[in-house]
C-alpha cells in the first residue's frame, strides 16, 4: 500500500520537541565566534529632513565598537525599485541621509561586543528630525499634495487597468455599489527576522538569514552589494514562521553582510518583537469600492472592482499585488462582465508585501461582500444567489474574463459540502428563532465560496529543482529549492521518494536552504512548494529509476524493460525470476546513482472551497464569538492529510484574525499605535473554535502528483465568511456592511446607525 | 552578581548582570536555546519554562529572581533514553507544531495547564494557553495535543525533576 495520503507524523519534530529547532539566533556556527551585535537606529519620526545625527555620545558606551551612519556607506549605491514599472528615483537608502519616510526607517546602527549594550547605545545616538506632514492612508497619498520622493513628482508607483466603462451596469435591475476596507495587518510569524554574516578572508561571505527563498535572497544580495552571487553562501536554517514577510530579502540582511566586512569582525543581528512590528513588511491595505448589477431573480451581470493598494514608503511586492487583486476578482463566478482597476500608492509607513494569500484574499473578500450585499438588496438567500452565479463545474481549461486561466473545478459542489456540513438550513431556522425571541445573542451565518491562484511564476518561473541520491549504505538524500518554515517539507518529500523507490522514509533526507548545496531554487511562497517542488521530487525519483534500469540491465545481463521497481528490494528486479534483482544501493556502490532535475508546471493551478462560518453576536455589546468554522478546501491530491490539514487550520485561524480583531493602525502623524503584542489584538486560543474540516479533492493535470496548494486557501476563504457571518448576525436590525475588523465598537456603532435610521424612516 | 541556578537538574552559580533576563541566561549563559524570545511585552509565552512547579515567561524573569530556583525547559523533559514526555508525545501525534517557534513555550504551558486540570475540556485548554500565541496551526491541533497528552494520565502535568507543577 502507498505511503503516499496517509497521516505520517513529521520527521522534523522528534528535534524540534527536545532540543528546539535551530533558528538564525540560536546558530553557534565557529564562524560567529566573536560576532558583533547590531542593533539599528530608527526613525521615531514618519516624515522629515533629516537634519543631523549625532553619534558621540554612543561611541563613548561600554561595548561600542562602531556606529554607522549614511556618512559611512560610501560604497553602496541606493536600492533601485524592485520593479521596472515603478518611478527611478524612488530609491530606498540604506540608512536616511536627508530624509526619513516611514516610522522605522533605519537611520543608523550600533555594533557592540554584548547585545544589551546595543540597545544602550542605540539610545544614545541624537536623531534631529525636522517633520514634514505625514502621508497616512490611500487618499492622502493619492492627492500627491505631500510626496515622498518629490523627485518623482508622484506618489503612484503604479496604475493597473481601466476607469469603468461608463455603460458597464446599464440594464441592470438593481445596482450595488459599497466601499470596503481590507485593512492593514501584521503578519507577525514568531520568529522575528534576524541575520549574521561572517566574511572569509578569500573575500567570500557566508550569510544566515530567515527567509522563505535561500537562492532569491542571494541574487538580491549580489544586485545589492554588486558581488558575484557565487561569492555569497546564503544559508536558512530552521526559519520560525514566514506567512509571506519573508519573501525576499529585506536590506537589512545585505547591510549586515555589508557591516560584517565594514568591521572586519561578524556581525549579527536578531530584531526584537516592537522592531519587527514596524520593521517586517506589512500584508493586505487595499481600499476597494465594489459595484455589482443584475437581474432581481439573483443573476448578477456585471462586477467591478476599484482599489488603491498602500504600498508603505517602499515599493516590495505589494506594488504588484493589484495585478493579483484584478486577476482574481470574479473568483468563482460566471459574471458575463467583470471590471478592475487598481493604483499602487507610496504612503509614510511599513512597507507592504505578500501576507498569506497577497492580492487574492482582497480579491475574494470583495467579491464575496458584493455577492452577500447584492442578496440583501434583493431580499435572496446568499447561498442560492451564490449557485446561481457559480461557474458550472468543469474539468477542462476555464478563462475568465480577467483573463485567468482556471484548471478544474466544482464550486457548487464545494459548496453543498460545506453546507451539509453546517446543517445550513438547521442553522437558518436557529437564526429565525432567535431574531423573533429578540434574544440578546442573535446568530450570524456568513459564507464563502473562493478560488485562488497557486504556484504562479513568483520570478523564478513555474518550476522548481531537485536532486536525488541514493548512497551504498541504502540511505537516500533529497536537495530542494523549496524552503520550508513550518509546511513539513522533510516529512513529504521523503514520503514522495520513498513511495517510488522502496527506501523507507526514515533512511531519507531532505536538504534545503543553502545556495552552496541547493544553488537553484524558488522557495516557499505562493503556495507552490508540493506542486512544483513536490513534483520534482517525484520526477527525480522517475528519472533516477530510469539510470538504475540502464545499469542494472547491463549488470544482470537482461533487456531494460523486463526490470521493475521492486519496492521490497529498494531496487530493479527481473520480472517472472524470483530472486534476480539489483538494489538502488548495491548500483550505487558501483557508481554515484544521482539525479538533479527541473520540474517545470507551466502554468499555475486554482485550489478552491467554500466555508462556513457561525457566529453569535451579543447585539447590546457588539461583541461577536466565531463558533463554528466549516471548511471544503479542494487542494487536488493530499500527500499527507496531517500536514495539509494543519495547512488549512492555520490559515482559516489567520483568516477569521483579520476578519474579526486584526489592524495595523496609525494617528495622524504616521505614529503607528500597535506596535507591540500588547498593542496588536494578536488572535489567541480563546478567540477561535476548533474547526470542521470536509474533505474534497480534485486532481489537477497539471503535475503528476495530481496536487494544488493549499498554504493560503484557509485565510482566503476563512476571512469573508466570519466577515459576512458576523454582518448577518445584525442584518435583520438593519445592519448592511461593517468594515473588517468587525469590532465590538464597529459592530455596536452600525447597530446604532441602523436602528436611527430606521427610526427615522419610520417618522 | 552571582546566581546559582538548577537547571534541568543540573546546579551551576554563574555572574550576571543584574538585569539579565531568565531567558537570555537560559539562551546565553546557559546554552539552552529551545527556548525562544518572540516579543518583548510579555505577550507571546514562546519562552515559558517552568521555575519551582510553576510555568512561566523567562522574558519576565530575572536571572536574579530565580537564584536557588529549580527551572525546567524543554530540553529537560524527555527522559535519558529519549522517551518523550506526554506532552511532547501528544505534540507530535497530533501535529500540534508546525514551524517550531512556539512549540517549546507551548508544551512547557500545556504542562502548567494539565497540572492545574489534568482533564479539561477543549475550551478550559484555550483558556489555559490564551498568553500563548501560534502563528502557524490556528491552535487546533495544539488543544488536541493537549486533551490527548492528558489522557496519559498525571505524568503530564508534572516534569521529570519531580517538581509538583501548577499552572
Amino acid at each position: 500500500m502507498s505511503i503516499l495520503g496517509t497521516r505520517v507524523v513529521r520527521t522534523e519534530d522528534p528535534l524540534f520537541l527536545t532540543r528546539g529547532a535551530v533558528y538564525t539566533d540560536d546558530l553557534t556556527d565557529e564562524r560567529l565566534t566573536g560576532a558583533l551585535h547590531a542593533t539599528f537606529v530608527r526613525s521615531q519620526v514618519a516624515h522629515g529632513r533629516l537634519l543631523s545625527v549625532d553619534t558621540a555620545a554612543a561611541l563613548e558606551a561600554p561595548g561600542v565598537v562602531a556606529v554607522v551612519t549614511a556618512a559611512d556607506v560610501t560604497d553602496l549605491v541606493d536600492i533601485p525599485p524592485p520593479f521596472p514599472f515603478i518611478n527611478a528615483a524612488m530609491t530606498r537608502p540604506w540608512l536616511a541621509s536627508d530624509r526619513v519616510r516611514f516610522v522605522g526607517d533605519p537611520i543608523a546602527v550600533v555594533l557592540t561586543e554584548e547585545r544589551y549594550q546595543g540597545e544602550d547605545a542605540a539610545e544614545m545616538v541624537v536623531v534631529d528630525v525636522d517633520p514634514l506632514p505625514a502621508v497616512v492612508g490611500t487618499a492622502a497619498a493619492a492627492t500627491d499634495e505631500v510626496l515622498l520622493f518629490p523627485e518623482a513628482g508622484t506618489n503612484l508607483l503604479a496604475a493597473f487597468g481601466e476607469p469603468v466603462p461608463e455603460d458597464f451596469f446599464d440594464g441592470c435591475e438593481v445596482v450595488v455599489t459599497q466601499a470596503l476596507v481590507n485593512q492593514r495587518v501584521a503578519p507577525v510569524p514568531l520568529e522575528s527576522r534576524a541575520a549574521a554574516a561572517a566574511w572569509d578572508p578569500d573575500g567570500r561571505v557566508t550569510v544566515w538569514c530567515t527567509n522563505q527563498g535561500a537562492q532569491q535572497a542571494r541574487g538580491q544580495l549580489g544586485d545589492w552589494l554588486e558581488m558575484d552571487p557565487d561569492l555569497i553562501h546564503l544559508i536558512t536554517p530552521d526559519v520560525g514562521g514566514g506567512f509571506g514577510a519573508k519573501i525576499g530579502a529585506d536590506p537589512e540582511y545585505a547591510f549586515i553582510a555589508w557591516l560584517a566586512r565594514h568591521v572586519g569582525r561578524p556581525v549579527r543581528w536578531a530584531e526584537s518583537r516592537s522592531e519587527n512590528m514596524i520593521g517586517m513588511l506589512h500584508g493586505r491595505a487595499q481600499d476597494q469600492v465594489v459595484t455589482i448589477g443584475g437581474r432581481r431573480d439573483g443573476t448578477v451581470e456585471a462586477y467591478s472592482l476599484v482599489f488603491d493598494q498602500d504600498c508603505g514608503a517602499y515599493p516590495r511586492i505589494g506594488a504588484v499585488l493589484p495585478t493579483l487583486t484584478m486577476l482574481m476578482a470574479p473568483g468563482v463566478y460566471a459574471f458575463p462582465k467583470v471590471h478592475a482597476q487598481g493604483r499602487a500608492l507610496a504612503t509614510t509607513t511599513t512597507s507592504i508585501g505578500a501576507y498569506r494569500g497577497a492580492g487574492r484574499p482582497e480579491a475574494t473578500a470583495a467579491v464575496e461582500r458584493a455577492v452577500d450585499l447584492f442578496a440583501a438588496e434583493i431580499g435572496m438567500d446568499p447561498a442560492e444567489v451564490r449557485r446561481k452565479n457559480l461557474v458550472p463545474a468543469f474539468s477542462a481549461p476555464h478563462t475568465t474574463p480577467m483573463g485567468a486561466t482556471y484548471d478544474n473545478g466544482d464550486y457548487t459542489a464545494a459548496l453543498d459540502k460545506a453546507l451539509e456540513a453546517a446543517g445550513y438550513d438547521e442553522l437558518r431556522a436557529e437564526q429565525a428563532r432567535r431574531r423573533e425571541a429578540g434574544d440578546v445573542r442573535q446568530l450570524g451565518i456568513g459564507l464563502s465560496v473562493y478560488v485562488e491562484i497557486t504556484g504562479a511564476d513568483n520570478g523564478a518561473g513555474t518550476k522548481e529543482a531537485a536532486e536525488l541520491e541514493v548512497h551504498a549504505d541504502g540511505t537516500a538524500t533529497v536537495l530542494t529549492g523549496t524552503s520550508p518554515h513550518g509546511q513539513g517539507h522533510a516529512t513529504a518529500w521523503a514520503m514522495i521518494a520513498s513511495d517510488q523507490l522502496g527506501i523507507p522514509m526514515e533512511k531519507i533526507t531532505v536538504l534545503h536552504g543553502d545556495t552552496d548545496l541547493v544553488p537553484q531554487g524558488g522557495g516557499t511562497m505562493g503556495s507552490r512548494s508540493l506542486q512544483q517542488g513536490g513534483a520534482a521530487v517525484h520526477q527525480a525519483a522517475d528519472e533516477l529509476i530510469e539510470e538504475a534500469r540502464r545499469r542494472a540491465a547491463e549488470r544482470l545481463e537482461v533487456d531494460p524493460t523486463d526490470l521493475v521497481v521492486d519496492l521490497g528490494l529498494a531496487g530493479l528486479a527481473v520480472r517472472g525470476t524470483p530472486g534476480a534483482g539489483v538494489s538502488f544501493a548495491e548500483l550505487a556502490a558501483e557508481e554515484r546513482l544521482l539525479v538533479n532535475t527541473v520540474f517545470n508546471a507551466d502554468a499555475p493551478t486554482f485550489p478552491f472551497g467554500a466555508h462556513v462560518a457561525v457566529v453569535e453576536l451579543d447585539v447590546e455589546s457588539g461583541k461577536a464569538q466565531v463558533v463554528r468554522v466549516v471548511t471544503v478546501d479542494d487542494a487536488g491530491t493530499v500527500i499527507n492529510p496531517l500536514i495539509a490539514e494543519g495547512q488549512r487550520h492555520g490559515g482559516i485561524a489567520q483568516g477569521v484574525a483579520q476578519a474579526l480583531l486584526e489592524e495595523v493602525l496609525y494617528d495622524e502623524d504616521g505614529n503607528p499605535t500597535t506596535s507591540t503584542l500588547a498593542d496588536y489584538p494578536f488572535v489567541s486560543a480563546t478567540e477561535l473554535p476548533s474547526f470542521e474540516l470536509v474533505e474534497m479533492a480534485t486532481p489537477t493535470p497539471m503535475n503528476p502528483l495530481g496536487a494544488k496548494g493549499i498554504g493560503e486557501a484557509g485565510t482566503i476563504g476563512s476571512t469573508p465568511a466570519v466577515q459576512n457571518a458576523v454582518i448577518d448576525a445584525a442584518a435583520h436590525l438593519g445592519v448592511r456592511h461593517v468594515d473588517m475588523p468587525v469590532t465590538p465598537m464597529r459592530v455596536w456603532r452600525a447597530i446604532q446607525q441602523a436602528g436611527s435610521h430606521a427610526q427615522q424612516e419610520g417618522n | 552578581m552571582q546566581v546559582s541556578i538548577t537547571v534541568n537538574g543540573e546546579q551551576r552559580t554563574d555572574e550576571v548582570e543584574p538585569r539579565l533576563l531568565l531567558a537570555h541566561y537560559l539562551r546565553e549563559v546557559r546554552g539552552l536555546r529551545a527556548t525562544n524570545i518572540g516579543c518583548d511585552s510579555t505577550s507571546c509565552g514562546a519562552c515559558t519554562v517552568i521555575v519551582d512547579g510553576l510555568s512561566v515567561k523567562s522574558c519576565t524573569v530575572l536571572a536574579a529572581q530565580a537564584d536557588g530556583a529549580q527551572v525546567t525547559t524543554l530540553e529537560g523533559l524527555a527522559g535519558a533514553d529519549g522517551e518523550l514526555h506526554p506532552v511532547q508525545a501528544a505534540f507530535r501525534a497530533e501535529h500540534g507544531l508546525q514551524c517550531g517557534f512556539c512549540t517549546p513555550g507551548m508544551v512547557m504551558a500545556a504542562i502548567g495547564v494539565l497540572a492545574d486540570n489534568p482533564d479539561p475540556t477543549d475550551r478550559e485548554v484555550r483558556e489555559g494557553l490564551e498568553g500563548n500565541l501560534c502563528r502557524c496551526t490556528g491552535y487546533h491541533n495544539i488543544v488536541r495535543a493537549v486533551l490527548t497528552a492528558a489522557q496519559a494520565g498525571p505524568a503530564a502535568g508534572q516534569v521529570p525533576q519531580a517538581q509538583e507543577v501548577q499552572a
